[in-house]
């Protein structure tokens, strides 16, 4: 196939998400011509996403087209080396995105910072209880940056996403009615929190009759109509539900659709081009610097764009798989320990308590926009981990997200799955239960990691990802001691009855459990542990920069998204220094 | 509107008579007519299966479809080589056949609780089919049957959105939700689907949300 050659960028920037939108806007509206490549379909907000045709959970629950095309590219997976990886066939844990505005034009709104603890977990995890607490099979490291170096690029996220909360520590202040446990903030939320329901009133008396802090948690669907740092109007959420795996009817959800695109288009020196599917990163000569991409266009062509820097801002699978299939990087390997591309994967820990009450009605289907009432105590490192055996933790929730009729119906433990006790069970329960969710950190560790798959291709010819993992002992030992919490917090709720849903002790990809898949191309300070340095640039490739989840070298428990935003503004701040005084940044 | 008036609301697209029949029979176990209402069968759930399988997913449009095919674990999910659409057609010819020599005639004419029987028998994988496993085809059934029962009626099954009424589940929200989020107060609203705002049944506000109307109940009425 004959390549058309482009003529040069400045920058080309590989996924138009939460990281592409971004980091195109910070480096367009700094003068550089970019150009964004996009695998997905473009969609128009204003005619493609509206009422009543959003509110059909069976079309983007089940059938999407916003979600990644498997039957041109999928991963595959296995739960550990001495198995044979198959591909996945269909959606299940996951839902990566395939449209312009990524995975996160989908996302549920929940806009957590991580704690301080999480970006430098391996050194106090050491400082409290020695090295020798850490398991030996898990690579826990620090990102190589500090709360002070970062809080203001979560500001600048939170202004440009329109995060609505109430500050629980300002300044080292803390403040009443906030999460007392997070990290100082510089300033309070630009948009005031969410209002309690009748679950999170119930919640909020239940954990602090235990003596926790109950908080309304973060949401990046507006709290009241909202004018962005980028000059874009976003309208109030209609609390009608119907988020994650959706895009907002009302405009209502921050994403790089709602917050970022209106205005990116208006740049001049910007260009976008969806239905482009990036092969690899092309490397001059001398292998260390990048000369830009190589992709297939809408019409078939292979097209080379040249581009002084590039900037890999897709999802986590991707940006590992175009390393992996640029050559750029060490692959890890597992047997040895050494390389560094694909090591340090890893998910997201999860499970929720079900309460179930005879004399109370709710209104599940009423919500969304990422309400929900938690508590932070059993987050980060608060509670002395030494007594209980594991690292990690979790913050736990009820959250009136929209209970949708396929998916969001829960019966007691026991009913039968199917038949007439199971529709007279379904039929008491949908209104009368609520969850008491934990949402529970990740560790990375030695036998979980990302390569290339030996056998099965994309529609290009190109290897699949391959996915190695599975759950480990200390995150399962930490979710047997948050569920004995999260239950004790439901026996707490007047008049209910506790029953627990159990997760298997192996991971599986069936079945929905979130998103969060990260690491493969980790920060951090030492070149034989990470891809990327502290400002996301490549060790070996310093035009090279790869921001996203697959940043993170593992995943702490508060939800990747806010984080991978607040790494693309950082990252672009960096870039622009770079622009002015090329090479390695550190 | 009847389903006299409306034909096409009746019509198959992909299955076969015998896999109506087979699949009338099995869905109508699944979820049950009882006294809390409509069954699956009568919800429309063949209907809603038959357009599933006729569609994109029948063929797994969006599915990787690459081989080499293997078993797999439960962990890795779906890897059979089959599509949707081959997975009913084998497997309900493989289980009639099945009934044919045990019982001399086919599922949907063999005892009520025999059917029963067979169902729990598909689920436990204790029917060896020849061409698939018999809890791999249940399973898929049975995700099927949820699906047409609760899913929007624009897909064929929901039929009269009975799958909501029996929930409480009050459709396509309403521009008051933003105001009714915090109150304790349980909301009861005849379910409005995307097919009634779609064909003009319900009216709109200025937003695009519904007009609900609201279910008055008994203990409503005495307070």
């Amino acid at each position: 196939m004959s390549t058309t050659k482009l003529k040069s960028v400045d920058v080309v920037v590989v996924g138009s998400g939460v990281v592409g939108s971004i980091m195109s806007m910070e480096l367009a509206s700094a003068g550089l011509s970019v150009m964004c490549l996009e695998r997905g379909k473009q969609f128009d907000i204003d005619t493609d996403f509206q009422k009543p045709n959003v509110y059909d959970e069976l079309k983007f629950d089940r059938h999407s087209d916003i979600f990644q095309n498997l039957a041109r590219d999928t991963i595959t997976f296995r739960n550990n080396n001495a198995q044979t990886a198959l591909p996945m066939r269909e959606m299940g844990a996951f839902k990566p995105g395939e449209m312009v505005g990524g995975t996160s034009a989908h996302w549920g709104g929940n806009a957590r910072r991580f704690l301080p603890h999480d970006f430098e977990m391996r050194s106090r995890i050491e400082q409290r209880y020695g090295a020798s607490f850490i398991p030996e099979d898990c690579n826990l490291q620090d990102w190589g940056v500090t709360w002070d170096e970062i809080e203001p690029y979560y500001d600048q996220f939170e202004e440009i996403f329109g995060v609505g909360g109430k500050a629980g520590n300002l300044d080292g202040e803390i403040q009443a009615g906030g999460n007392p446990h997070e990290g100082p903030r510089s300033r309070e939320y630009p948009n005031p929190p969410t209002r309690r329901t009748h679950e999170g009133a119930l919640f909020a008396d239940a954990v602090s009759s235990l003596g926790y802090v109950p908080f309304q948690g973060p949401t990046a669907a507006m709290t009241q109509d909202y004018r962005n740092l980028y000059r874009v109007q976003m309208l109030e959420c209609a609390r009608g539900g119907f988020c994650s795996s959706h895009v907002c009817a009302q405009g209502a959800k921050a994403n790089p659709l709602t917050s970022v695109l209106p205005a990116l288009a208006r740049q001049p020196t910007f260009e976008l081009r969806p239905l482009c599917n990036v092969l690899r990163v092309n490397m001059d000569s001398t292998g260390k610097k990048a000369t830009g991409v190589t992709y297939i266009d809408a019409r078939g062509n292979e097209v080379e764009q040249p581009a002084s820097i590039v900037v890999l801002g897709a999802y986590c699978f991707s940006n590992v798989r175009l390393l992996l299939l640029s050559g750029i990087g060490t692959p890890y390997d597992p047997l040895t320990g050494k390389g560094v591309v694909g090591r340090n994967y890893a998910y997201q820990q999860g499970g929720s308590v079900q309460v179930f009450f005879d004399d109370r009605e709710f209104n599940p289907f009423i919500g969304g926009g990422q309400i929900n009432t938690s508590i932070d105590e059993f987050n980060g490192d608060l509670i002395d981990r030494g007594p209980l055996g594991f690292i990690g933790g979790a913050y736990i929730n009820t959250a009136t997200s929209g209970a949708t009729p396929i998916k969001g119906k829960r019966v007691p433990p026991g009913t039968p799955r199917w038949g007439g006790e199971w529709k007279k069970a379904v039929a008491h329960n949908y209104r009368r239960n609520m969850s008491i969710s934990i949402h529970a950190s990740c560790l990375s560790y030695q036998h979980n990691y990302l390569d290339l798959d030996p056998t099965y291709k994309d529609a290009y010819g190109l290897p699949l990802l391959r996915m190695t993992f599975d759950w480990n002992d200390n995150d399962l030992r930490m979710m047997k001691y948050l569920n004995e919490r999260s239950t004790e917090i439901g026996r707490a709720l007047n008049g209910s009855r506790p029953g627990g849903t159990k997760k298997g002790t192996q991971f599986g990809i069936t079945g929905y459990q979130s998103t969060h898949n990260v690491g493969g191309a980790v920060m951090g300070s030492d070149p034989s542990t990470s891809v990327v340095n502290k400002y996301l640039q490549s060790w070996d490739v310093s035009n090279l920069f790869v921001v996203g989840g697959s940043a993170f070298p593992q995943n702490p428990a508060n939800g990747p998204t806010e984080t991978i935003g607040m790494l693309a503004c950082w990252a672009a701040d960096a870039i622009k220094d770079y622009v002015r005084n090329p090479g390695s940044l550190v | 509107m009847t389903l006299r008036d409306n034909p096409i609301a009746a019509s198959y697209l992909y299955l076969l008579e015998p896999e109506i029949r087979f699949l009338e029979a099995a869905v109508e176990h699944l979820i049950p007519t009882d006294e809390l209402g409509p069954g699956a069968r009568d919800a429309g759930v063949v209907v809603y299966i038959d357009r599933q399988l006729a569609g994109s997913w029948g063929v797994h449009g969006r599915q990787y479809r690459g081989g080499p095919w293997m078993e797999g674990t439960p962990q890795q999910g779906y890897q059979s080589r089959f599509t949707p659409q081959e997975v009913y057609r084998i497997a309900i010819r493989e289980i009639n056949q099945h009934c044919k020599a045990e019982f001399d005639r086919p599922f949907a004419q063999i005892a009520h609780d025999r059917q029963l029987r067979l169902l729990e028998q598909l689920e436990k994988d204790e029917i060896a089919l020849p061409s698939l496993s018999s809890k791999f085809f249940f399973d898929l059934l049975w995700r099927n049957t949820e699906e047409g029962y609760f899913a929007d009626p624009l897909y064929g099954g929901n039929r009269d959105k009975v799958g909501w009424k029996l929930l409480g589940f009050p459709g396509v929200p309403s521009g008051q939700y933003r105001e009714l989020v915090t109150s304790s107060e349980p909301y009861h609203a005849e379910p409005v689907s995307v097919l009634d705002v779609q064909t003009g049944n319900v009216p709109v506000d200025a937003e695009g949300f519904p007009k609900h109307v609201i279910i008055k109940r008994i203990s409503d009425k005495e307070s």
